[in-house]
């Protein structure tokens, strides 16, 4: 961006700042809208700053569906497969990296062949399988397809290899057991990969929409992104004040932990992908 | 490898101790790969499976041989390749195209570099679900915001969602204003690898910002751009939520893509053995990506070599 002729410099800032409206303009649209009233949603041309803001509207939005269950079982779905990742993930990486034992390159092998089986490939057998067992609508439905996840494992063993074993040694020598030097110390060390992964899993799952349709018919575990997805069918009309309001409840979230920890999101989507 | 290993090294001194490591090894890895085996290695094995019986969950299923396969040729499949191949194609290039010219401009980053680097890559965290319903709304032809900007330059309203001709379009563009931002920091990753010094010369040389980007850049760019031509490609066969969300496979069928198929054949029409083929077909497409992928990357380590 820094260019030795000015024309180009502000041409360079434009085109830029073009784009970055045009991205970042449409969620100022959702908020305005969610601030309207029925009246002024179907006004045209469209008002611009809606006055007086109905602030209601989310408190409307949230009322038309069971969001609080909706907004606990996100909760519950994203923390419950990031923790069973990093556990499982860290054993096993563990494992991968600091110790010899027969058959460790196969195993190692089979973990990376799931790395190219995505979603869409697991979900009919899948479905099938928890319709058979009666686990169609139960939290294991959503958490347990996610349990271990393949470029979690992957990268928290390249990580582990980092770790010298002169570490792991002389915790063996003080007496460490394993879970001690997995959690307790190479974990830490590993931090960096460890809260990269997480961010990515957890925007993934906390966004997701197509598993949560796949395996849930019933509010009871629903997520949010379904109860959103859900209010524009129930209701009647143009209520997009209502559904726009609603939508804040999975986005606001995100783009919150966006704005704070903005560098470390980039660097983990880049990362994540790029090993 | 250069100290003495206890570990991961050379043999270990003690038979004892040797024969412990395999059991803890055993222990830590097993229950891991029990779960890859069964929440990813079993479905694809289970699906070649189903996808030689037809079955709709209630009643018997009956051995069909390769019929799935078969019915796999017909019109209405073909007209979904065709629609999913329209959309990888136009997704791919729009944005790998815009990713590039994106990175090159915010290379050499300033605090409004950062600043525009953040706000074009905030749509890629946002779930889709949110964004298909935001562009909904504003392409509704009657009060949407872009028929309203489009009046302003007396252009008419177009019906973006309505419209069989127009509908997948509208989905592409959704798609590339969504997921830009990771082409465009996957490039930056790229340029920033380049070395400075590359210029330096090719400026002594008398090369301007043309020729340098056409025989500095742009070459030693290529791993990335094939790094991303596959990946895009795989993530938009992938594609679900926003046909869901946004046109439900409409107008007609002018926007049934390739996993909104399966989902239909499995969940609507409940033809579990053709839902099942149609996975096979998509995985090994897939896995053929992936090697294709595989052998252009072995190959760039020869290069380096």
């Amino acid at each position: 961006m820094i260019h030795p002729n000015p024309l180009l410099r502000w041409l360079t800032i434009a085109v830029l700042g073009g784009v970055a409206l045009v991205e970042v303009f449409p969620y100022a649209w959702m908020v305005t809208t969610s601030l309207k009233d029925l009246p002024s949603v179907t006004q045209f041309p469209p008002a611009w700053i809606p006055y007086p803001p109905h602030w209601d509207n989310y408190a409307k939005a949230w009322a038309s569906g069971p969001f609080l269950h909706y907004a606990v079982n996100n909760v519950i779905q994203t923390v419950g497969i990031l923790v069973l990742q990093l556990f499982f993930g860290c054993l096993a990486g563990f494992a991968f990296s600091k110790l010899r034992f027969p058959g460790r390159d196969l195993c190692f092998l089979l973990v990376i062949a799931c790395l190219i089986v995505p979603p869409q490939v697991r979900f009919v057998p899948l479905y099938i399988l928890f319709a058979k067992l009666g686990l169609l609508n139960t939290y294991t439905s959503l958490i347990l397809p996610y349990a271990v996840s393949a470029l979690g494992t992957f990268l928290i063993r390249e990580a582990f290899m980092q770790v010298s074993d002169d570490i792991v040694d002389a915790a063996r020598v003080d007496g460490a057991g394993t879970f001690t030097l997995v959690f307790r110390i190479m974990a830490p060390i590993a931090k960096p990969t460890i809260i990269a992964f997480s961010l990515f899993s957890v925007v993934y799952h906390w966004n997701d929409f197509f598993w949560p349709l796949v395996m849930t018919t019933n509010d009871a575990v629903r997520t949010l992104p379904i109860g959103v997805a859900m209010l524009r069918e129930e209701g009647t009309g143009a209520r997009w004040h209502i559904i726009m309001a609603g939508s804040m409840f999975v986005v606001a979230p995100v783009l919150l932990v966006f704005v704070v920890a903005q560098r470390h999101i980039i660097r983990a989507f880049t990362f994540a992908t790029l090993k | 490898m250069t100290a003495p290993r206890t570990g991961a090294g050379g043999p270990s001194p003690v038979p004892g101790r040797r024969r412990r490591e395999t059991w803890l090894g055993y222990a830590l890895v097993g229950p891991s790969v029990f779960l890859f085996g069964l929440v990813y290695l079993y479905p694809v094995a289970y699906s070649a499976w189903v996808s030689v019986y037809t079955w709709d969950l209630v009643t018997e299923a009956r051995y069909v041989g390769l019929e799935n396969y078969r019915d796999l040729w017909s019109a209405e499949f073909r007209e979904v390749v065709a629609n999913t191949a329209l959309y990888s194609v136009g997704v791919v290039v729009l944005s790998q195209g815009l990713g590039l010219v994106l990175a090159v401009l915010l290379n050499n980053r300033t605090w409004l570099g950062a600043i525009f680097q953040a706000s074009i890559f905030s749509s890629y965290v946002v779930s889709w679900v949110a964004v298909s319903l935001l562009w909904i709304w504003l392409l509704d032809p009657q009060y949407g915001l872009v028929a309203y900007l489009l009046s302003l330059v007396k252009l008419p309203s177009v019906n973006w969602l309505g419209d069989h001709r127009i509908a997948l379009g509208s989905l592409v563009l959704v798609t590339v204003w969504k997921t830009i931002g990771y082409p465009m920091v996957i490039y930056l990753a790229g340029l920033q690898a380049i070395p400075g010094d590359l210029y330096e010369a090719a400026s002594l040389d008398g090369a301007g910002a043309w020729q340098r980007f056409r025989h500095v850049t742009w070459p030693l760019l290529t791993p990335t751009t094939l790094f991303l031509l596959i990946t895009l490609t795989v993530a938009s066969f992938q594609g679900f939520d926003i046909v869901k969300i946004m046109t439900q496979g409409g107008p007609v069928t002018s926007t049934v893509i390739y996993v909104y198929y399966i989902y239909e054949q499995a969940f609507q029409y409940f033809k579990l053995g053709k839902a099942s083929a149609a996975v096979v077909v998509f995985f090994a497409v897939i896995v053929a990506l992936t090697y294709l992928q595989w052998l252009v990357f072995r190959r760039r380590v020869h290069y380096a070599a």
